[in-house]
């Protein structure tokens, strides 16, 4: 660790006062029992309980995090299939387009994603019949697709750290290239898929520019009806959503933290001077 | 270890690299068809799509457009190509603005975040390992958080009953309130705001990897810390900056939730205005067409500029 200078210091907390006062602010006011930003009626739980009455926003939320599930799944067999092939397979043919398509959705500007996947699926439809419709099969093809490349890229960081020596024993030891990577490559990823699994579920769950142009009607996920609510002004009830959404999160971001760093820990001390500094 | 520039590890030969024709080869093709076909068809073949359509001319129809090839008589093909969209966005000077109302918006945030992020990102690349990861769990934690939620929360406090407004009126610094949103400042602010933690982890993943003793060397040699960090960090940091600057400029050039809950009537930004072709004036073609030049003005040659500069979100 070096010597940190007063500037980076001072810099770093305004950085980080400034993207939590927001948050900070709407936890705080969701508790508020008027309705006004800048009264304090005093601590009431009232818009929890009207989320929880809220049928459409409830209907939204189960549709939402049914996507999300469906679209995390997919994303992770996909992107873990392109990291895989991009970080193992060495050269072939294609690898230099398919190394593009997948980290373009990153960068992507959403509405032209959200624009380009529908007029994909109403030319399918007319031509195959089949995505039938605007829904939930169109709202998981396009969320799987812009998941996968979240996932490719955690996969492949993890693949970049393995070096693949245990792969090569097995496949010297006799086993079929499917078993090595069942048996030695998948356990050893698994984290990195649990993660990368987590990550798509979250963009999944929050997107709302691509959602917009694939549902149909009947299929507002929860974002889509956040944002018709939000248009139109404060509501308190959005502020007490937000604070569970992000307490959530929050717990599993920190945890997964504590865990990652006790590990470092435990490595450390256990391999007290072989682990470069940094690393 | 970071996952920095992975994508550009040297080509390994891959353990018993199979002969062609063997069961073998056959499965790595199988395993590399089912990722490349899904990409080609729900990525690469809608912008084929998107072309199209953007030749095609608006119609009151389902879908609301015409199509491009007719059969005439059943024996004559006959192909319909309307060029009248582009024509128009040259013409009409609201595109025109839009557009670099956006590459200007997208730019100047851009350059904030980077500031802000910069010593965000050293501050936690200077940290000891096992504290590293709660310091990017703290930046990170909005990333993984609804953007939509975050957005909000400012209309909270910036609106004309908002906070700040209220308390400046308490404090007798200003009459009325001032108008905070629904301005290209609240604009600014949302994209700065949103778009930090993408600045701060390729920033972070490039200055951990940093090595420490050349900037010990430039202090033994007799460099100033800011002589320094301009001639040592930042050159080193370089890539991490390239990644950075792509990952905000580029989405933010098309963001469209900000500018429509943040920005006033005249904040013209083309992802607004696309949204709106598409979904108020059902105007497929038009949508289209602004999406065709925005891939070929902006994303494309960011993108090929990019691939030098690998970034990764694998940590966080």
């Amino acid at each position: 660790m070096r010597r940190q200078g007063l500037f980076v210091i001072l810099m770093t907390f305004a950085g980080l006062v400034f993207l939590y006062a927001p948050i900070v602010t709407m936890m705080v006011l969701s508790f508020n029992s008027s309705r006004l930003v800048t009264v304090w009626g005093g601590f009431s739980l009232h818009w929890y309980r009207e989320l929880l009455n809220n049928e459409a926003l409830l209907d939204g939320a189960w549709l939402s995090i049914e996507i999300a599930a469906l679209s995390a799944t997919a994303a992770v067999v996909l992107g873990t299939l392109a990291g895989f092939v991009l970080s193992r397979f060495g050269a072939f043919r294609g690898k230099v387009a398919m190394a593009g398509m997948v980290s373009a959705p990153l960068v992507m500007p959403e509405v032209i994603t959200g624009l380009s996947l529908l007029l994909l699926f109403v030319a399918m439809e007319e031509l195959i019949g089949w995505p039938a419709g605007r829904g939930i099969t169109t709202l998981v093809l396009s969320h799987a697709t812009f998941c996968m490349a979240y996932v490719a890229i955690v996969v492949q960081s993890r693949l970049a750290q393995m070096d693949g020596v245990l792969e090569e024993a097995a496949l010297d030891l006799g086993a079929r290239p499917w078993r090595a990577f069942l048996d030695v490559t998948l356990p050893m990823l698994a984290p990195a898929l649990i993660s990368g699994w987590l990550l798509a579920f979250t963009l999944s769950f929050d997107d709302l520019v691509i959602s917009s142009f694939v549902s149909g009607p009947g299929s507002s996920t929860l974002p889509m009806l956040i944002f018709s609510k939000v248009r139109l002004g404060v509501s308190p009830d959005v502020n007490a959503l937000a604070t569970i959404m992000i307490t959530i999160v929050a717990a599993c971001v920190f945890l997964y933290a504590w865990r990652a760093s006790t590990r470092l820990g435990r490595r450390k001390s256990g391999a007290a001077g072989t682990q470069p500094s940094g690393a | 270890m970071t996952a920095n520039a992975h994508l550009e590890q040297p080509a390994r030969a891959a353990p018993g690299t199979p002969r062609n024709g063997s069961p073998q080869q056959f499965g790595r093709q199988a395993v590399t068809a089912v990722p490349m076909l899904w990409l080609l068809v729900f990525f690469a073949l809608p912008f084929v799509f998107v072309m199209k359509i953007s030749l095609a001319e608006a119609d009151i129809a389902v879908p609301p457009y015409t199509a491009l090839l007719t059969w005439v008589d059943n024996k004559i093909l006959s192909i319909h190509i309307d060029l009248s969209k582009y024509l128009f966005l040259f013409e009409d000077s609201l595109y025109l603005a839009a557009y670099l109302g956006s590459l200007k918006i997208a730019a100047v945030s851009t350059i904030f975040c980077l500031f802000i992020a910069f010593p965000i990102a050293l501050f936690i690349a200077r940290q000891k390992p096992e504290t590293r990861i709660f310091w990017l769990a703290l930046v990170m934690l909005p990333f993984w958080t609804s953007m939509l939620l975050r957005v909000y929360a400012w209309i909270g406090i910036l609106q004309s009953n908002g906070i700040i407004n209220s308390v400046l009126l308490e404090l007798g610094l200003i009459h009325e309130p001032l108008a905070l949103l629904q301005t290209d400042f609240a604009v600014y602010l949302g994209i700065i705001y949103s778009y930090l933690p993408f600045m701060v982890l390729p920033l972070y993943a490039t200055l951990e990897k940093l090595d420490e003793t050349l900037i010990e060397a430039s202090a033994d040699l007799g460099a100033r810390p800011t002589t320094s960090f301009l001639t040592v960090t930042l050159p080193l940091a370089l890539p991490g900056v390239v990644a950075g600057c792509v990952m905000v400029f580029v989405p933010a050039v098309g963001e469209f939730v900000i500018p429509a809950l943040m920005g006033g009537p005249d904040t013209l930004m083309i992802g607004r205005v696309l949204w709106d072709e598409f979904f108020s004036n059902r105007d497929w073609p038009m949508a289209s067409a602004v999406a065709i030049v925005m891939l070929i003005v902006l994303v494309v040659p960011v993108m090929l500029l990019r691939s030098r500069g690998r970034h990764s979100l694998g940590h966080g």
